[in-house]
């Protein structure tokens, strides 16, 4: 080894607990970049394989009833390559043990084999039998939830009737990977289920026979998805077709790709913050370095080395540490996104998981933290290597310090000497303050970016679940149902109020931009599911004359009140009208417009119906509801809102406590790195100060005090900053993960502000006390034999 | 006082009695001190001389509080310092031994008053810090940063801050080691002076034999242990020394 390999070792070791605590920082960049990349290209990879391999479907339509012929007229339009007709239906399942409704989505398929499109993988038992129709195949998360296995039976209400099912096998399908019932925000296995039935035998017990109500096609490589829509909308718009929607918007696949979004936002905006903190800790450590290196420099220098020795020499310290970090977070972030993923896969199921560390989220993170490292401290290694030798020999000329204004006003008067000391400190490099108290607000930033996803489910639960839904149970009934029906349903136990409420499939246009969504229909004075606008907290009165529209609906469109909006309704008689928009409100899930419950009735061209009954419900007779809701025929769908708070409380809790806990401690170990490196550098270059005055008498908590005091006094600074930059991320990474199912609203609570600062608090007094362990140990006599 | 007047019969402001100093690096170990006895009388001007190594600044740290002997005592008000803690040493340090060091160890981001005030603010009967720097006749460089300052002036810069806080002892290693001798007689001259108004006890170490005629006393010092002693009938002003 080279005499100066050995000197980059030495130094090394010299700062060898300030190289640890950067290489921390880049780790923790490193670990959410490989994380957020592996996990990433994993669900990709995970996603693409299953749907190629289990043929998942391109394109999507429902109609209400459509004779078999139509399939050669479907397989007829150019671009279809392969065309699947089935029957699909809801119904409620009576479950041994389990009072609450639950709702099955029975799927029909071929009794003689695997489907064409959107094949099932058999997890367990066997295909069912075309001798027995009572046989069905369930999807394994139900299963799972319930117990179920290949052997046991269920009661399920078909069309009105109850029979009896045997389970025979237990799947999954790429066409459910999410899967949730209608109307849910979140899957609830316990509560929904898939079930996959002889296509003989469901399309008896759905009046389907010889017909189909859903298609599904796979198109010919390079087919134009919307063409094909178009004419499969003209196709089976007689039979009550409600509209095609390519993959993109199926629903499962929807929320499949809006978290692969979230995780390439989150693997470009977070790890940024992480390597820019880390070039500047590098670039802080390196000019102390060099500083106390300057006469060794020199003789470097003089004894023949050349400027580009020197620069190697220190560009290899920046690369150690780099590549330290990186080896770190290499290895932490691959451990991490094995955990993700694994939490992904209990949110979404594949039969396989294709996690492997992916090279290039490996790439790239080195590649960038490299490049931030040496951008970072190349100022310093080039003011090293151009030392001249001479000028590198004398020690650089003593400090200049000036009176700042803040010594000559009263208060600066009244500060004693050891504050003197350290508020001159801190005059003396502001940058470096500024970037030091930058370090630590990015920190306080990040955890308060990360708790302040509890607050935003609090809020989104808090608003949608209990001040917009004032209802217990929502009832869906298999047809609309006329108006009479709302009385029935007065009359059964524990009922205390009963509302109607419509919501049909529509397209809303507006200039070029169309929206497929539905138009919900309420009554006057409505009660159980009012029209609550979350800005105001106040309820709007439905109103004939107009839609009442979501602001974010509004936004999309490009519409404001006023403007009228041509709805075209995707059901029953399709009719069209022009409605203006009479007033917006402010929601955070989902875009709803809203009319009168009699408006709609009248636009369908149908006498007044109902399709959603909302219910309130005496707690005690709840049992003797659900056993009368589970025997109705008409009831087609029932939803709880206590269980779907439960569920959506659940299920975000599981998957926040990682990704949180994540975050905290990587935002730690910023906050740490920071403060740490501040502290030994400023030990460094006061060491000399300090001992003279522990000399002087100083006892040790005095001489902490101006060490510690000038770090504490800049993570003092940069608390608040922290919290307002916290604030202004969350607004970026909310932006970023809009989709128009949540927008994720901006109320972060006080308390989450404090844990966020108490967080970091903690994480810089860690490393304040380490260093305040070698103030402690300050070497006093040796100071006083050396010039400075 | 001549010579021959017993020495029991002074005020012991500081007693040390066999004090040895080893230290070891490795398997080499180096006697810094081999058995030293010394009583530092009140109100006297001592000078320590020696060969470089003999062992002065150990003594001097010793005495003051800034490092532990390897054996033996240093007595000060009737209290063993060898028995204090770290954290009596430093109330010791605080309260009653002002230091005077060869490199000045002034805080570069404190004015010269500043630096005399950061001793003032914690010690029990301190002058006022412009008291301190008229005495050693820096009144007008008061507001001056260390860096403005040239050497003669930042050590009588140290040498106010040390006595700002009436020490009972005023310990200097090599006050003038690195000044030329015009600006080393400046600061002898307020060192002499302190000593003379304010009548603290002083002990000065120093390579320069001529400056023990400004003692009281002179004790030469060879390989750890004190080998002479010097009483001087009459002590030479500074400003009559040359060297
Ligand atoms: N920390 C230490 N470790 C090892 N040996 C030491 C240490 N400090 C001092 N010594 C040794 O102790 C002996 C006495 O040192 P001391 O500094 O007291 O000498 P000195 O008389 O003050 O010399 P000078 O006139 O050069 O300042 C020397 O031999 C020195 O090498
Ligand atoms: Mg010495």
């Amino acid at each position: 080894m080279k005499a100066l390999d050995r000197k980059v070792l030495r130094d090394l070791w010299h700062v060898r607990g300030q190289a640890l605590a950067i290489a921390l920082v880049i780790a923790s960049g490193v670990a959410v970049l490989v994380m957020s990349l592996s996990t990433r290209n994993a669900l990709i990879r995970t996603k693409d394989a299953y749907y190629e391999r289990y043929a998942f479907a391109h394109v999507f339509a429902r109609c209400k009833r459509a004779p078999g012929h139509l399939i050669s007229r479907i397989a007829a339009i150019d671009g279809v390559q392969v065309v699947q007709t089935r029957v699909k239906g809801l119904a409620t399942l009576d479950i041994a043990g389990f009072d609450e409704p639950v709702l099955g989505q029975f799927v029909s398929i071929p009794e003689n084999g695997d489907p064409a499109l959107n094949r099932l993988v058999l997890r367990r038992g066997r295909w069912i039998r075309a001798s027995q129709p009572d046989e069905v195949v369930l999807d394994e998360p139900f299963a799972e939830a319930h117990g179920f296995v290949p052997g046991d039976e269920l009661v399920a209400v078909l069309n009105g009737n109850r029979r009896t099912l045997s389970v025979v096998g237990i799947a999954l399908s790429p066409e459910f990977v999410f899967s949730m019932g209608p109307g849910a925000l979140m899957p609830d296995a316990r509560r929904f289920g898939v079930l996959w039935m002889g296509s003989e035998a469901l399309a008896a017990a759905f009046d389907q026979e010889g017909a189909f109500n859903d298609v599904s096609l796979q198109l010919t490589w390079g087919a134009s998805s919307a063409e094909v829509i178009e004419r499969l909308d003209r196709i089976l718009e007689p039979y009550g077709g409600v509209g095609a929607v390519a993959r993109r918007e199926q629903g499962s696949n929807w929320f499949l790709m809006n978290e692969i979004d979230q995780l390439s936002t989150m693997s470009m905006i977070l790890p940024s913050i992480f390597l820019i903190v880390s070039a500047f800790l590098t670039n802080m450590v390196l000019a102390r370095l060099v500083e106390t290196e300057r006469t060794q420099i020199g003789l470097m220098k003089a004894f023949g080395y050349g400027t580009r020795t020197v620069a190697a020499h220190y560009t290899k310290l920046v690369l150690v540490i780099a590549g330290l970090g990186i080896l770190l977070g290499w290895a932490i972030g691959t451990w991490a996104g094995r955990m993700n993923t694994g939490t992904y896969a209990q949110t979404f199921r594949f039969p396989i998981l294709f996690y492997r560390p992916d090279a290039a989220s490996f790439a790239i993170s080195a590649l960038m933290t490299l490049s931030a490292a040496l951008l970072g401290t190349w100022a310093v290694v080039r003011r090293a290597a151009l030392l001249a030798p001479a000028q590198a020999m004398v020690p650089p000329s003593p400090p200049l310090y000036r009176k700042s204004l803040l010594a000559r006003t009263r208060l600066g008067q009244w500060l004693d000497q050891p504050t003197r000391i350290l508020v001159r400190h801190i005059a003396r490099e502001p940058w470096r303050a500024l970037m030091t108290a930058g370090g630590v607000a990015c920190s306080v930033a990040l955890l308060v970016m990360a708790l302040q996803w509890y607050d935003a489910i609090d809020y989104l639960v808090e608003r949608y679940f209990f001040d917009s839904q004032r209802q217990h149970v929502t009832i869906g009934l298999a047809e609309p149902q006329a108006s009479s029906v709302v009385a029935d349903f007065r009359h059964l136990p524990g009922v205390m109020a009963v509302e109607p409420m419509r919501i049909v499939g529509a397209d809303l246009h507006f200039g070029t931009v169309t929206h497929r969504g539905s138009v919900t229909g309420v009554p006057s004075n409505a009660q159980l599911m009012p029209i609550f606008d979350e800005a105001s907290m106040a309820v709007y009165e439905p109103l004939e004359g107009g839609l009442i529209l979501g602001s974010r609906l509004a936004e999309k469109l490009g519409a404001e009140i006023g403007d009228a909006v041509w709805v075209e309704i995707l059901e029953g008689r399709r009719s069209e009208a022009m409605l203006p928009i009479v007033a917006l409100i402010e929601t955070s899930i989902a875009l709803p417009a809203y009319l009168h419950i009699r408006a709609l009735d009248r636009l369908l061209r149908e006498r007044p119906g109902v399709e959603y009954v909302n219910l309130l419900v005496d707690p005690h007779e709840e049992a003797n509801l659900y056993r009368r809701l589970k025997d109705l025929p008409a009831v087609s769908s029932v939803l709880l809102r206590r269980a779907a708070i439960r569920s959506f409380d659940e299920s975000v809790a599981k998957n926040m406590l990682i990704f949180v806990s994540l975050f905290c401690a990587f935002s730690c170990a910023l906050g740490f790195g920071v403060a740490y490196n501040a502290a030994r550098v400023a030990l460094s270059e006061r060491g000399r100060e300090l001992a003279t005055l522990r000399v002087l008498g100083f006892h040790r908590s005095e001489v902490s005090y101006i060490l510690l005091g000038e770090v504490g006094l800049l993570i003092l600074l940069s608390l608040p900053t922290g919290c307002l930059l916290g604030r202004a991320l969350t607004i970026l990474m909310a932006s970023a993960f809009d989709t128009e199912l949540f927008r994720i609203p901006l109320g972060i609570e006080p308390s989450t502000y404090g844990l966020a600062v108490c967080i970091a608090v903690v994480a810089t007094l860690l490393s304040a006390g380490i260093v305040r362990r070698r103030v402690d140990r300050l070497p006093l006599i040796e100071v006083l034999k050396t010039r400075e | 006082m001549g010579p021959e007047s017993p020495a029991t019969a002074r005020l012991v402001s500081l007693q040390a009695r066999g004090l040895t100093k080893v230290y070891r690096t490795g398997d080499v170990r180096v006697h810094a001190l081999r058995g030293v006895d010394l009583d530092l009388y009140a109100r006297e001007l001592l000078v320590l001389v020696g060969h470089s190594g003999s062992g002065k600044s150990t003594l001097l740290n010793i005495l003051g509080g800034l490092d532990a002997p390897s054996s033996g005592s240093v007595l000060f008000d009737g209290r063993d310092l060898t028995d204090a803690d770290d954290k009596q040493l430093t109330g010791y340090r605080r309260d009653h031994v002002g230091f005077v060091f060869q490199f000045y160890n002034l805080i570069p981001s404190l004015t010269a008053a500043e630096n005399v005030g950061l001793v003032t603010e914690i010690s029990r009967h301190p002058m006022h810090p412009h008291a301190a720097l008229e005495l050693v006749g820096l009144e007008e460089r008061m507001d001056h940063f260390p860096a403005q300052l040239s050497g003669g002036e930042q050590q009588r810069v140290a040498i106010a801050r040390a006595i700002a806080k009436q020490p009972d002892i005023l310990l200097c290693d090599e006050p003038t080691g690195a000044l030329d001798s015009e600006t080393g007689i400046l600061v002898l001259e307020a060192i002499e002076k302190v000593n003379r108004e304010l009548g603290t006890t002083t002990a000065v170490i120093t390579h320069n034999t001529v400056i023990g005629s400004m003692a009281d006393r002179v004790l030469v010092m060879a390989d750890g242990a004190i080998s002479e002693t010097h009483e001087n009938a009459d002590r030479r002003a500074p400003g009559e020394l040359s060297w």
